[in-house]
């Protein structure tokens, strides 16, 4: 039973990377991670800063995600992102340069308890990457 | 009449002129291939990104409270017009096509009485468009220092123009570009952003689609996806606008090279002409003196 379906990310400057061979996908959804599976309803959320994880028959791909929209549709899981990087490609200095950017900005006291929430967020996700 | 050497001079200085624009013309062509490349490399995702909006705003069924990015104000009086230019010149009517489409619009917009206001990006609209509009142009934006189109610089305009909005600065937003057809034609453009228009609706939508699950609502969704619209189809106006850019730059230089090609053969011409004059005067003039001894 053929329990695949198909994947495009896309970044505004280009297409990211695009498979039709992944059996399951796990998004960071803004209400909590959603794994997804073949026939999966239709739905468009949104991501918070966080890890996807695509898992094809022959391998296992991370890639940080900081924001984007995501739609899955007849099969096809289309996600929309303006910054993305590959787990395997991680640039230390990006990562702790962006660690000390959501830092100083949660620093800052007029931000509202939704922005903290996401920066907290992000800062978890960026020092679990470069631990690894 | 001018002198052999006035001529002979003339002749190297067009030479060189045509050297610097057949130069010019391959720079362009060169560029040309990459503005191309990343505009097709660019297309998937604002082509996405209208899929999504346009599922979205079909599933809005309170109209009235949907978000005012997307229905608009319900007020015409304050139109912002953004023009985007290059920051170079010598390519062709490229700045010019757009400056007349943008000015024929501002014209619209102050004969009706309303209230106008411009943003500029790239230095040259703001230069053909000072003189005219000064008291319009509110702001004037240049990514002179940037050396490719990033998305970076272009969430940065689309982030004025949504602080803009939130501050009720205006009603109305367009944008104007070049849009790239091919090397020879580029189509000077007039969008719409704000509101969305919701024009080309009808296309390839069917009765299919409403059934989408959505986490967390629409609302929230669509106030947060309409900024992101707004960067990505100012993105794309850039894209579009740079492989124009280039293009017309190339068709500029090259018909320029061939003008000074064929400015070379006539001065030639005209050059061995005076010259042969010059040698059959002397002739007879060594015959006569002959002839008289």
């Amino acid at each position: 039973m053929n329990n695949l379906f198909n994947i495009d990310i896309v970044n505004p400057e280009q297409s990211f990377l695009s498979k039709d061979n992944v059996f399951e996908v796990v998004i960071p959804a803004v209400e909590g991670e959603i794994g997804i599976l073949k026939d999966h309803i239709p739905i468009i959320s949104f991501l918070k800063p966080g890890i996807i994880r695509v898992f094809s028959e022959s391998e296992e791909q991370s890639f940080y995600v900081e924001d984007g929209i995501v739609e899955f549709k007849d099969n096809t899981l289309s996600v929309l992102t303006s910054s993305i990087f590959d787990l395997k490609d991680a640039d230390k200095n990006f990562v702790s340069e962006s660690i000390s950017g959501a830092e100083a900005e949660l620093s800052k006291d007029n931000i509202d308890d939704q922005k903290r929430f996401l920066l907290n967020h992000k800062v978890e996700v960026l020092k679990s990457i470069s631990i690894n | 009449m001018p002198s052999l050497d006035d001529l002979r001079k003339r002749i190297t200085s067009v030479k060189s002129t045509q050297k610097i624009t057949k130069a010019m013309k391959m720079v362009a062509a060169a560029k040309l291939r990459k503005a191309q490349e990343n505009a097709e490399k660019g297309r998937p995702y604002s082509e996405k990104m209208n899929n999504v909006i346009l599922n979205l705003s079909k599933s809005i069924t309170d109209k009235e409270n949907a978000p005012k990015l997307l229905v608009g104000t319900g007020e015409e009086k304050v139109h912002l017009c953004i023009v985007l230019t290059a920051d170079r010149g010598l390519c062709g009517g490229f700045n010019t096509n757009i400056i007349k489409k943008a000015k024929s619009y501002f014209e619209k917009i102050i004969s009706e009485n309303k209230t106008l206001k411009i943003i500029t990006v790239g230095s040259k609209g703001y230069d053909q468009l000072k003189r005219q509009y000064k008291s319009y142009i509110v702001e004037n934006i240049s990514f002179k220092e940037s050396k490719n189109i990033n998305y970076f610089d272009a969430d940065k305009v689309g982030k004025i123009i949504i602080e803009k909005f939130e501050k009720n600065e205006f009603d109305v937003c367009a944008i104007f570009y070049n849009k790239f057809k091919n090397v020879i034609t580029q189509i000077p453009q007039e969008q719409q952003l704000v509101p969305l228009n919701e024009d080309k609706d009808d296309k390839d939508v069917s009765g299919n689609d409403n059934d989408y699950e959505f986490e967390p609502d629409e609302d929230e969704i669509l106030s947060n996806l309409l900024p992101k619209n707004i960067s990505t189809q100012i993105f794309k106006a850039m894209l579009e606008n740079s492989a124009s850019e280039q293009g017309s730059r190339m068709t500029a230089m090259d018909n320029a090279t061939r003008n000074a090609g064929e400015l070379v053969d006539r001065l030639t011409i005209e050059y061995n002409r005076s010259r042969q004059a010059a040698i059959t005067k002397e002739l007879i003039e060594i015959i006569s003196g002959a002839e008289s001894l």
